[in-house]
């Protein structure tokens, strides 16, 4: 099947029910997340090896803890390191502002064309469209960002953006697109791909890339990559600019070995990943290559809203590997374009409720069984599970009301359902009779429960409770 | 992971919480559990004024209404006996949450000393009580579940499977991704239920293809979704809550 034959299709969190229903009935979908999500699981699995990985997590955790803990004093000191060095910061409180600030930088140097390395926070803020409305194309330049930029389509994962399609599926957009020949040969596909982006990146006027790790001690942008092309992003360009999240920086060089072992390995079951760049500013004179100016955006976009709330602070540890969608069975079934949101599955949950309020992300807060699978592989130890319960009680208007939309869910039929079970509960003879009383009814269940039913039987009270059990037990028992 | 654990001697005396779901649907597994720490010599006191731990409203967001019923149950366990029950998930909700919940309160103290007293019913028989099982049954093959809540929670993805293995006459079969949840998950299942069903069909499949003709379970939630899953698809394996199956099959 040819993919461009097929309407550009748009994911938004509004629509996470059908959207869902949709990719669990495509066989295609479901095969590729279960594939890929099976091999990543093990991969990460045998990547640590015989490590002591609990007490990795915990230092990975207090790393992370500790750089939140002094975010705005770190923040200064990484704007002036990076100044020293000559690569020029700017701040953003949004997206939009984001996209303005890369939008005026590219225009003052005349920039026709921007090759991109990869970078969830450009997508977060919608970079490419904007540059793209001011007459500015920019190209993805990481294979997977590739091919989903071919395809018209957006990242289905955060670290692999293209894993819901397969070889097949991206040999026709190869050739559809880019008059490849269809083939299964990866091999060949790759190189060809190779050659189409390496002519980009000569021709490019600027580069822009994410960030990994900002190290606040040292100006140093760190940026985890494999292809290469975040090198040459970085480097080819006459110019380079690092857009970011205010969260992603840490205090000292040190930290980030134990970081960067914790996210390769959590994200792709990868000791090293090919390439690892720390970019510590521009050209300089003596130098004959490497960027003549570089800049750094840092994008608040609802970061510091979330840092205010003691609880909601622990979503910022995010170090982006991706793990909690790898294991979550949710994610696994459904896929990333199900979610609507730049971030899908369970890290995406918790966050994105914060950047477009619960009013349009209502449903993602709950698609959880909170099997806690997430937060057992978090490599920063995230209490992802406990950030789930906290929106869901934001959404229903239980919580602090620290996130946009809170309350949207409340509905008086469900609150009344809770206070129904409330009272029932707290009045222990009113629930000995009326358990007792739906025993010998079958009253509280009927054969048929929703949607349930349409998958499993119905559940049917006992004609006796463990409380009458447990009476007549007490009887035998002193009987004897 | 949960913390370390330090286990205390094997009591007298003992508090059964038989959770909602095995008080409606599974008495016999609350019974059977009881009869399992009576043989060992605990007497077991059954609070009368017991009803449900409160998580149903606290996964679902309702904190007010999960704090009240929650705090109905926290008066229930006045002696410094250990409180058992045969649930990971009811159990990780009064020995993990419990605490969080009524952080700031004036109940917190009784809170942390009545979490802190919460074991989970094969955690207790293993840790505490160092069962020992005469296997009375014919041979089988039997595949176990053990609920996200136990495995990760509480941390007891073995004291189930460690029960088994004392029954001599059983397989204890090993199914694909088994620590994967099986789409219960509370109202999880009742939200999406699409996703959820999708779940449970998988879990199904792993059991069934392990050639066990039976399934034990230490949590009514995934009885209650894994069996009536096979019920629904009128296959003949059953599943069963393992006191029950413990029980059975040694006495």
């Amino acid at each position: 099947m040819s993919m461009q034959d097929d309407a550009v299709q748009t994911f938004t969190p509004r629509d996470f029910h059908r959207q869902a229903h949709d990719a669990l009935g495509n066989p295609q979908i479901r095969a590729n997340f279960r594939k890929a999500m099976d091999g990543l699981m093990t991969k990460r699995h045998d990547s640590f090896g015989d490590w002591d990985l609990e007490t990795l997590r915990e230092l990975g955790a207090n790393i992370r803890m500790r750089a939140l803990a002094k975010l705005p004093e770190l923040l200064e000191q990484l704007e002036a390191n990076c100044q020293a060095n000559g690569i020029q910061v700017h701040w953003a409180e949004d997206g939009e502002e984001a996209c303005r600030i890369i939008r005026e930088l590219c225009e003052a140097r005349g920039a026709k064309a921007v090759i991109k390395g990869k970078s969830m926070v450009s997508e977060e803020m919608h970079l490419n469209e904007h540059l793209e409305a001011a007459g500015i194309e920019a190209l993805e330049s990481d294979l997977g960002e590739y091919l989903v930029q071919l395809n018209q389509q957006t990242p289905s994962h955060i670290i692999m953006p293209a894993i819901h399609l397969n070889t097949d599926e991206i040999s026709d957009i190869l050739h559809d697109k880019t008059g490849t020949e269809r083939t299964r040969d990866v091999d060949y596909m790759t190189a060809a791909a190779r050659s189409q982006l390496r002519e980009r990146f000569m021709a490019a006027d600027v580069g822009i890339s994410g960030v990994n790790f900002a190290v606040a001690e040292t100006g140093t942008l760190c940026l985890v990559e494999n292809e290469g092309n975040g090198r040459m992003t970085t480097a080819v360009p006459p110019m380079h600019i690092a857009v970011t999240g205010i969260e992603k920086v840490v205090e000292h060089l040190r930290d980030v070995p134990p970081l960067y072992a914790l996210l390769s390995r959590s994200a792709t079951g990868q000791h090293v990943t090919t390439y690892f760049n720390m970019i510590s500013g521009p050209r300089k004179a003596q130098e004959h290559d490497g960027p003549q100016a570089v800049h750094l955006v840092l994008v608040d976009n609802g970061r510091s809203r979330i840092y205010q709330d003691d609880e909601l602070l622990d979503t910022l540890r995010c170090i982006r590997c991706g793990a909690c969608m790898n294991h979550c069975p949710v994610y696994t079934r459904v896929g990333g374009h199900t979610y609507g949101t730049t971030y899908p599955g369970p890290i995406g949950s918790i966050l994105m409720p914060h950047m477009l309020g619960l009013e349009d992300t209502k449903d993602l807060p709950s698609a959880s069984s909170l099997c806690g699978a997430c937060g057992e592989v978090c490599p920063v130890k995230i209490p992802i599970p406990d950030l789930l319960v906290r929106l869901r009680r934001e959404a229903v208007g239980e919580g602090r009301g620290n996130v946009p939309g809170a309350g949207v869910k409340r509905n008086k039929k469900e609150v009344a359902a809770w206070k129904s079970f409330q009272w029932l509960a707290t009045h222990p003879g009113a629930w000995r009779s009326g358990t007792a009383m739906a025993g010998k009814l079958n009253m509280l269940m009927p054969s048929k429960l929703g949607s349930w039913t349409d998958h499993r039987t119905a559940p049917k009270p006992a004609k006796t409770t463990l409380h009458a059990l447990i009476k007549r037990h007490r009887k035998q028992r002193s009987d004897v | 992971m949960a913390p370390v654990k330090l286990y205390p001697p094997k009591p007298d005396k003992v508090y059964f919480y038989g959770t909602c779901l095995v008080d409606i649907f599974f008495p016999q597994a609350g019974l059977d559990a009881i009869r399992l720490l009576e043989r060992e010599g605990i007497e077991v006191i059954f609070p009368d004024d017991q009803t449900c731990c409160g998580q149903p409203a606290y996964t679902s967001g309702y904190q007010t209404e999960a704090r009240e019923v929650a705090r109905s149950q926290l008066g229930l366990f006045e002696q410094d006996w250990p409180i058992i029950v045969p649930s990971g998930s009811c159990g990780g909700m009064m020995h993990t949450h419990y605490p969080q919940l009524f952080a700031g309160t004036k109940d917190e103290a009784l809170a942390k000393a009545v979490a802190g007293r919460v074991f989970e019913l094969t955690e207790f028989l293993v840790h505490v009580c160092r069962l020992k099982l005469e296997d009375r049954g014919e041979p089988e093959k039997v595949a176990m579940h053990t609920s996200c809540s136990a495995r990760r929670e509480m941390g007891l993805a073995e004291t189930g499977p460690m029960l088994l293995s004392k029954l001599g006459q059983v397989e204890l079969m090993e199914q694909e991704r088994a620590a994967e949840c099986c789409g219960f998950g509370g109202t999880f299942a009742v939200r999406h239920p699409e996703i959820s069903a999708a779940m449970v069909e998988d879990k199904t499949q792993a059991i069934e293809a392990t050639g066990a003709k039976r399934f034990v379970t230490s949590d009514c939630g995934c009885l209650m979704n894994i069996g009536g899953r096979f019920e629904h698809q009128e296959k003949t394996l059953t599943g069963e809550h393992i006191a029950s199956y413990l029980w059975r099959r040694s006495s």
